[in-house]
C-alpha cells in the first residue's frame, strides 16, 4: 500500500503542500501539478522544506506545467524529478491510492 | 438531499472509502455537496470514513444560524449520519488547537486524532475523495 | 488498469478539467482504461452544449466529447449538482450523460484507482 498525493496550489497561496506534506507516509510519492509546480523550484522559501520532505518521500513535478508558466525543469530542487502525463499515469498505477490535495 | 439515491448496492466488493473535509461551510459549497456524496455513499455498504482537517473542521462546529444569509443550515445532517451506519469521523486534534477550538464545539461524536495518526489512517484508504 | 476520474471544476475558470483531460487521454494511450468520467460540483458545466469558446484556445467541451467518441469513455454529470447550475438533460453535449451520484461511488468501487481533480 502506498499513496500518490497530488497538489494542484502555489504554497505561497495556500495551505494544501503542508498539509499534504504533514501527512504523506515514508515511501508514498508527491506530485506537483498546476499551480504548485512552483514549488519544486530552487531559490523558492519552500526548497529547504521540499529538499527535506524529499529525504523520505518521492517528489515528482508535471513538465508541461513548470514550462506553461515558464519555469525551467532544469532548476527544480535536487530530488525532484520532472515528468509527463505519462509519467504521472505510471505513478497513479504504481500506487494504490491517489489522494488529491485541494 | 438524496432525490438520485440510488438502489441497494449488490456488488459484493467492500472497500475504504475517505472523504476528507479541509475546507470550511458556506463560502463555498464544497462541505454540504461532500455532505451529500457521503450520504449516497451508505447505500452501497462500503467501508466510509470522514475526516475533517484544517477548515474543514468548521463544518461541525456548533452553533450554526444561517438565517440571515438565506443560506440552507445543513450542519444538523451530520448528526443524521449515524442513522445511516457512517459512524467513522475523524477529527485532527492540531487543526483544533490551530483555531482555538476543543471537542466540546463540535456537535456530532467524533474520534479526535493527531496529525500522525490521520496520516496513517488516510494511508490504509482504498479511495480518497476530496474537494 | 481501469481508472474512475472525479471532475470538480467547470471547463474554464480552473485548470482541473484540462489535467484531468491531459490524464485520461495519456491513460487511453498507455492501453489502461477509463471506467468513467464523473463530472460533480461546478464540474457539470464541462458538459454544456452552450460553450463557444474563442477559437485561438482549446474547447474543453469538445476535448472530453472527442474521448467519448474515439474510446466509448462514460462521461457522467452529477444529477443533484448539475440541477442546482441549470445543467439538465437538454442541456448536454453528445458523449455525456446526467445520472445520479450513485455512479461516482460505483465508480470508486469498480475502477482500480480513483484520481481527483479540483481547484
Amino acid at each position: 500500500m502506498s499513496t500518490l498525493h497530488t497538489v494542484n496550489k502555489s504554497p505561497f497561496e495556500r495551505s494544501s503542500l503542508q498539509a499534504c506534506l504533514g501527512h504523506a507516509q515514508a515511501s508514498d510519492s508527491v506530485l506537483l501539478i498546476e499551480d504548485a509546480v512552483m514549488a519544486a523550484l530552487s531559490g523558492t522559501a519552500f526548497a529547504a522544506k521540499l529538499a527535506d520532505a524529499g529525504q523520505s518521500i518521492k517528489l515528482f513535478v508535471l513538465g508541461p506545467d513548470l514550462k506553461a508558466r515558464g519555469l525551467d525543469p532544469a532548476k527544480v530542487v535536487n530530488g525532484i524529478t520532472v515528468i509527463d502525463y505519462d509519467g504521472f499515469v505510471d505513478l497513479a498505477a504504481e500506487n494504490s491510492t491517489i489522494h488529491s490535495w485541494l | 438531499m438524496g432525490e438520485d439515491m440510488e438502489e441497494e448496492y449488490e456488488g459484493g466488493i467492500v472497500k475504504k472509502f475517505m472523504f476528507v473535509n479541509r475546507k470550511a461551510p458556506y463560502g463555498t459549497i464544497y462541505a454540504l455537496e461532500v455532505l451529500e456524496m457521503v450520504l449516497i455513499s451508505a447505500a452501497f455498504d462500503q467501508d466510509v470514513h470522514i475526516a475533517f482537517l484544517d477548515d474543514g473542521i468548521y463544518q461541525i462546529k456548533k452553533g450554526q444560524d444561517t438565517k440571515e444569509l438565506g443560506m440552507k443550515n445543513f450542519s444538523p445532517t451530520y448528526r443524521a449520519l449515524e442513522g445511516y451506519d457512517i459512524e467513522k469521523l475523524f477529527v485532527e486534534r492540531e487543526s483544533l488547537e490551530e483555531r482555538g477550538l476543543t471537542e466540546d464545539d463540535l456537535l456530532v461524536p467524533v474520534e479526535v486524532i493527531s496529525r500522525a495518526e490521520m496520516g496513517a489512517l488516510m494511508a490504509g484508504m482504498d479511495v480518497v475523495l476530496t474537494a | 488498469m481501469k481508472f474512475g476520474i472525479l471532475v470538480n471544476e467547470g471547463p474554464y475558470n480552473h485548470q482541473a478539467s484540462d489535467s484531468a483531460y491531459r490524464f485520461a487521454k495519456a491513460a487511453i494511450d498507455k492501453g489502461h482504461e477509463i471506467y468513467r468520467v464523473f463530472f460533480y460540483y461546478d464540474g457539470v458545466l464541462n458538459a454544456t452544449k452552450h460553450s463557444e469558446p474563442p477559437s485561438d484556445d482549446r474547447n474543453v467541451i469538445k476535448n472530453w466529447q472527442k474521448l467519448a467518441e474515439d474510446h466509448k469513455v462514460d462521461l457522467v454529470v452529477c444529477v443533484a449538482a448539475g440541477f442546482r447550475r441549470g445543467i439538465v438533460e437538454d442541456s448536454l453535449a453528445p458523449g455525456f450523460r446526467i445520472s445520479g451520484l450513485g455512479q461516482l461511488i460505483e465508480a470508486g468501487i469498480q475502477a482500480d484507482r480513483m484520481v481527483t481533480f479540483g481547484d
